[in-house]
């Protein structure tokens, strides 16, 4: 009913193959449960009904890996986790994006020492980064919405 | 001070050779290094002192020597009472008896001060690096072990910095 009032006496509609399949990605991509530490508390009051997280696609985390398309890395690495972490993004299927959540995720924070990992693209491959201690709930929407962007420009050529 | 902490301190004092000291209504004891197994079986045994509520190390280089003390502070439940015990300890491979057969708690603890400060204990069940990757080298929580880690990236130096720095390839 309410499709056809949108379509009207449209038949058939085109589009690129490209943008049907970016369009699938975005709107349906599941993040892996990985709060760290603080920012993991902004994460979750993203999610939370207040700034809805799922009006983006993102409905549920899944803690599985082998179920999940993005990796928000929310908190602090330590020297010790960083392998784990490491084995986590190897176990998630392709395609998958990562978003460093907060300054310790993106370039090791208030902590240049020994015990924390100055940056997490250290160890995995990042594609957008939020700056932020912790970031407010928006600009963890707002850096999704730019990988959503992000996701939208890929071309065929490169994944296919 | 409590009538049963007075008498505790005076048989360590007398016993093993403990000075007792008090600040605030705080009382601690140093102990040498030899004495303190046996004078951590006596505050257990007959003193009721049943939990180790916490083991720690201080770092006082460069300016006090011996360079290590070692904390302990132990908790009578039945009495409410709090004792500290402090054991000075060199710089050169310091070691000393683990406490772990009187207090099992120590264990975790111990592997802790190993990790943090390269303090051996003699007789320790299992002891490895708690905090850092196992093969981490050095010992952080030392007063000479360096204090930061990276250099930091300005915008005058951004580009050398980005060379150096191990990215993730995919």
């Amino acid at each position: 009913m309410g499709v056809e009032q949108k379509l009207g006496n449209m038949g058939i509609v085109t589009l690129k193959l490209e943008q049907a399949i970016n369009w699938g990605r975005t709107n349906a991509m599941w993040p892996m449960l990985f709060g760290l530490a603080c920012c993991a508390i902004e994460m979750m009051s993203a999610q939370a009904p207040n700034y809805d997280m799922s009006r983006f696609g993102m409905e549920l985390m899944r803690a599985s890996p082998r179920q999940s398309d993005l990796m928000i890395v929310a908190g602090r690495v330590s020297r010790k986790m960083a392998p784990v972490l490491r084995r986590l993004y190897d176990q998630m299927p392709d395609p998958k994006w990562v978003i460093s959540m907060g300054d310790c995720a993106s370039c090791g924070g208030v902590f240049n020492n020994y015990a924390i990992v100055q940056g997490v693209d250290e160890v995995v491959p990042v594609d957008v980064y939020v700056a932020g201690c912790p970031p407010r709930p928006e600009a963890l929407i707002h850096g999704i919405v730019t990988l959503h962007e992000k996701v939208r420009g890929e071309k065929i050529k490169d994944w296919a | 001070m409590d009538d049963h902490l007075i008498s505790a301190v005076s048989a360590l004092t007398e016993r093993f050779r403990a000075d007792a000291s008090e600040f605030r209504g705080q009382v601690s004891l140093l102990v040498p290094a030899e004495n303190i197994v046996a004078a951590c079986q006596a505050l257990r045994d007959e003193f009721q002192f049943e939990m180790l509520s916490a083991e720690t190390a201080v770092d006082y280089w460069p300016q006090q020597e011996p360079r290590f003390h070692l904390v302990y502070q132990l908790l009578s439940l039945s009495r409410n009472l709090r004792v500290g015990l402090r054991v000075p300890l060199d710089g050169n491979a310091p070691s000393l008896p683990t406490i772990e057969g009187v207090y099992p708690a120590a264990n975790w603890h111990e592997r802790e001060i190993w990790d943090m400060f390269g303090i051996r204990f003699e007789g320790h069940s299992d002891l490895r690096r708690i905090l850092m990757p196992y093969d981490w080298e050095g010992h952080p929580l030392r007063k000479d072990y360096p204090l930061g880690y990276e250099e930091v990236q300005f915008s005058f130096n951004y580009d050398e910095i980005d060379r150096r720095k191990p990215y993730a390839k995919e």
